[in-house]
């Protein structure tokens, strides 16, 4: 058993030289927009932050934020077409220069955006690293508003001009260089491997996705609405965790991008940071969670963290980092003779049927209503192999109900456990030599452990799509499955 | 009850709603926790099969006229059932998360909301895209059942007219539910929809059988909605002092705010549901001490067990085994009640009830009283139903065809009351509703 009485070292250190009392950073953001807001930060607990993108201050419009609500839960995904930031650049040097005075223990980075000429960049980064910054973020994400004015997503969507500009930083700059990916292109690889060929010390990824989160129906002018008009924004938020991880996982996964890389969409707990360090990365930036929650949020990142590592036994971060890699294959290399069933466990189950409706409709028609007795055929009477949804449906608005009133009738006057107990005729039931294991019924299902998946043995050794292509062209009548009886 | 159609603001104020409606964000979050059920069981438990996780997903999804449409589809009171249903044992007591998390999800309340939203707005049902067709139907009762009926009929192009011998529509809709279950003028207030699809009301209309006549040759169709008749009478000596009234009385009467003092005590005789609507009230209504008289046991109530649980809550005492066997009346007023209590000894709740009296602890006791009230059922419309010629009658309900309502006079259909011999509003609607459909399928075929 592992000793979960030591508390594990949350401490990292970021492409060799970035000292950072935990793996949480501030994403560059409206969180990270002045000293007082980072020292606050910092007192909370984050263990660094990406400063709002310095260059030349802009002008912002009003309002700047939509989001995405579900079923009642505000904020899944989260737009903004807000810019870089509007304060001078003086002021912004000189509060980096008093956090880090007051803070020399935390990762304190500089996202740096200004137009594409050499000398430009070559002032930027001599003026954040005599501030003090401990790195270099290069916003080269951004997707709105200073895109159109070819900075931004505009340098990271094309290849070369991020390589160039990386190569200008690289020229001037002492402390580790990050490039900030953006995910709107069709191969984040193409653009991590021209910064790495550049000379990057490191990357972070994901920017913000290009979004138009919603439209008012009543004045048909999408959100944000800036005086009648809206215009495509960056999203964020818990909505966009799988692609994130997605593109992080690729680029960890390749050998001419991979880098340190600093994981960023969508981390809202410290279950999903965990997830981007198994997939590579050193440190996860948050943005959105702290939007909406506050700073606070750092507590249970860091608690949950501790915790997990210590039931894990892992004592440090190292010791997990990129452990899921080697699990995310191409599907060719998926094994064909696995197989799982979905198993409807009676005691458990409430007698929601969602299970049986997903998969007649969206799957493949293996979960049937028939533990209390063969479903009857409307209208003949007879007992059919299967009844359809709608027939389910038609035979229960036949049936005659009435209230049930206490003395006279006994459903009724049952109590407790009785009078509440799922019949039988409403739990499902799989056909396991139908199912195909696709995990959809365990999805949809309400009941936690009420649906499991469990394996099969097939009494077939493991055998990939590329293995299986390579033996029927070895002997094309003759496949391992395909063989034999079935045609 | 010439103010009927809006509410009174006193007695409003002593009779709060018993379920006070959501607001808007509350209604969302509780529409949002509905799982959305496949051939949901609080479907099939509404008598009436109001497909409820499609209305509580409309209100989810913020279509809230959809979400009234829906309900009334099924059920042309969704309004009133909504507020006067006893869900518990209906749509709410059949939800799956009483497995689950054991919190059931608000159906009734989630009904009101939508409904509240469609009366709000005008009320406006679609447009009848049926043109009218040959088929007459008289309904007799303008109460629930017969209210079903008319809508289901009208909407499908048919004539039909209500003969209510009141001067007001709805029945114990409007005259017998607790006040804060249903007032008068939301019940009105729903009735006037169904007047708008082009449903006629005759009111003051006794039917004698001269008339019965006229009717059977003037329409297709008959359709009994006529509900019970009086209130059982004790039997005892006393009972005829204008200090006691019976529970129907009694809340028509306040209902209608001719009742507004009961004095200090009140005695309620019977335990079933309008009994313990008439003890709320009394309380209600500034009575100090109310107390249920029941001749059985605490297990052989007719109540329903939240009822029970809601007038004991509310102060109302019970007094088991006890009998009233005569009223002390000294002047205008009552004295006491004498009562003979009777506890069966070793009764356990299971025993027999028709089997032979074993022995008893019998006492008699007299209980001070300053209004009593009779509540021991509604006794049917005995000589009306003999002169509805070839309708079998069989322990005072009318015998009908359980899936079309048809009586063994196929001339005439019957719902609600008068078939039950007394459930609730939704069942009555349910009868009405599957007559409705059965008459529209022969007028259709007769007239093709």
């Amino acid at each position: 058993m592992p000793e979960k009485n030591i508390a594990p070292d949350l401490s990292v250190l970021f492409a060799a030289k970035i000292h950072s009392p935990n793996p949480f950073w501030l994403a560059s953001a409206p969180p990270t927009n002045c000293g007082e807001q980072v020292m606050r930060a910092f007192d909370a607990g984050w263990g660094g932050a990406v400063w709002k993108t310095l260059g030349d201050p802009i002008v912002n419009v009003s309002s700047r934020y939509s989001s995405v609500d579900l079923n009642g839960q505000s904020m899944m995904g989260l737009n903004n077409i807000e810019l870089i930031t509007d304060r001078p650049l003086e002021a912004n040097l000189r509060e980096i220069a008093e956090v880090k005075r007051r803070y020399p223990r935390h990762a304190l980075i500089a996202s740096l955006m200004v137009e594409s000429k050499r000398e430009a960049w070559h002032t930027i980064v001599q003026q954040a690293e005599d501030a003090g910054a401990d790195g270099l973020e290069l916003n080269f994400g951004c997707p709105h508003g200073m895109s159109e004015r070819g900075m931004g997503s505009a340098v990271g969507q094309v290849p070369e001009y991020t390589e160039m500009i990386t190569g200008w930083v690289k020229e001037r700059a002492r402390t580790p260089v990050l490039v900030k990916l953006t995910p709107n292109i069709t191969d984040i690889r193409t653009v991590a491997r021209a910064a790495k060929r550049a000379g990057a010390d490191g990357l972070s990824a994901i920017n913000t996705i290009n979004s138009i989160t919603g439209i008012d129906l009543d004045t048909f002018v999408p959100r944000p609405n800036v005086d009648g008009k809206s215009s495509h924004g960056g999203y964020c938020g818990p909505a966009v965790k799988p692609i994130a991880l997605n593109m992080v996982q690729q680029v960890q996964s390749d050998p001419e991008s991979a880098l340190p890389l600093s994981g960023i969409g969508g981390i809202s707990d410290w279950r999903d940071a965990v997830e981007f360090l198994l997939l590579g990365c050193s440190t996860v930036q948050v943005c959105t969670a702290v939007m909406h929650y506050g700073y606070r949020i750092i507590e249970d990142l860091n608690d949950g963290l501790a915790n997990w590592m210590a039931e894990k036994g892992f004592g440090k971060i190292s010791d997990f980092q990129s452990l899921s890699l080697p699990r995310v294959q191409e599907w060719k290399h998926l094994n064909l003779n696995y197989k799982i069933v979905a198993r409807i466990h009676e005691e458990a189950c409430i007698g929601c049927q969602l299970c049986y409706t997903a998969c007649w409709d969206g799957a493949h028609q293996c979960i049937h209503m028939d533990r209390a007795g063969p479903p009857v055929q409307p209208g003949t009477g007879q007992h059919g192999a299967h009844s359809t949804p709608a027939m389910r449906e038609a035979q229960s608005r036949e049936v005659i109900a009435v209230t049930p009133i206490p003395k006279l009738d006994h459903a009724a006057s049952a109590n407790g456990e009785e009078r509440y107990a799922t019949p039988l005729a409403r739990i499902p039931r799989v056909d396991e030599s139908e199912c195909v294991g696709c995990n959809l019924c365990y999805l949809v299902c309400p009941v936690p452990g009420c649906i499991t998946m469990e394996e099969v043995d097939v009494n077939l050794p493991s055998q990939s799509w590329e293995q299986r292509t390579a033996s029927a062209n070895d002997s094309p009548m003759t496949g391992p499955i395909h063989g034999g009886n079935l045609d | 009850m010439a103010a009927a159609d809006k509410p009174d603001l006193e007695l409003a104020a002593r009779f709060p709603d018993l379920h006070p409606p959501f607001d808007h964000q509350s209604a969302l979050t509780e529409a949002n926790r509905c799982l959305y059920c496949f051939d949901a069981p609080c479907t099939a438990a509404c008598p009436t099969h109001i497909d409820v996780p499609r209305f509580i997903k409309k209100i989810a999804q913020g279509n809230l006229r959809g979400s009234a449409l829906t309900i009334l589809d099924a059920n042309i009171l969704g309004a009133s059932c909504s507020r006067v249903c006893p869900v518990d044992v209906l749509c709410e007591g059949s939800c799956v998360y009483h497995h689950f998390n054991k919190q059931p999800i608000e159906i009734g309340r989630l009904q009101r909301h939508a409904m509240d939203a469609f009366l709000h707005d005008g009320a406006q049902l679609p447009k009848n895209s049926v043109a009218d067709r040959p088929g007459k139907v008289a309904c007799i009762g303008a109460g629930p059942a017969s209210l079903a009926c008319a809508a289901r009929l009208r909407q499908q192009g048919f004539s039909v007219t209500l003969f209510e011998r009141r001067p007001l529509p709805g029945g114990l809709n409007t005259y017998g539910v607790a006040e804060y279950k249903l007032r008068a003028s939301d019940s009105l207030r729903e009735i006037e929809m169904i007047r708008g699809l082009g449903v006629e009301f005759r009111f003051g209309e006794e039917i004698s059988p001269a008339k019965l006549v006229r009717l059977e040759r003037d329409y297709d169709f008959i359709f009994l909605g006529v509900g019970l008749g009086a209130m059982h009478k004790l039997g005892i000596p006393g009972e005829d002092h204008p200090a006691v009234m019976n529970a129907l009385e009694f809340i028509e009467r306040y209902k209608t705010g001719a009742a507004a003092n009961v004095g200090r005590r009140v005695v309620v005789i019977g335990a079933g549901n309008t009994a313990i609507d008439a003890a709320r009230a009394a309380i209600r209504l500034g009575a100090d001490n109310v107390q249920i008289l029941y001749r059985r046991g605490k297990e052989h109530i007719s109540a329903f067990t939240f009822e029970y649980d809601q007038a004991r809550e509310e102060g109302v005492e019970f007094r088991w085994w006890t009998r009233p066997v005569a009223i002390h009346t000294y002047g205008a007023t009552i004295a006491t009640i004498e009562c003979v209590s009777s506890e069966p000894v070793g009764f356990t709740a299971n025993a027999d009830l028709l089997a032979a009296p074993g022995p008893t602890t019998s006492q008699s006791l007299r209980i001070p009283c300053d209004l009593a009230i009779p509540a021991i059922g509604q006794s049917p419309l005995v000589a009306f139903l003999e002169s509805c010629r070839g309708v079998g009658v069989e322990h005072g309900r009318v015998q009908i065809d359980r899936a079309t309502g048809q009586t063994t006079n196929p001339k005439y259909f019957a719902g609600g009351d008068c078939v039950n011999g007394g459930r609730e509003v939704v069942d009555a609607v349910a009868d009405g509703k599957r007559s409705a459909v059965a008459l529209a399928r022969i007028l259709e075929a007769a007239h093709a």
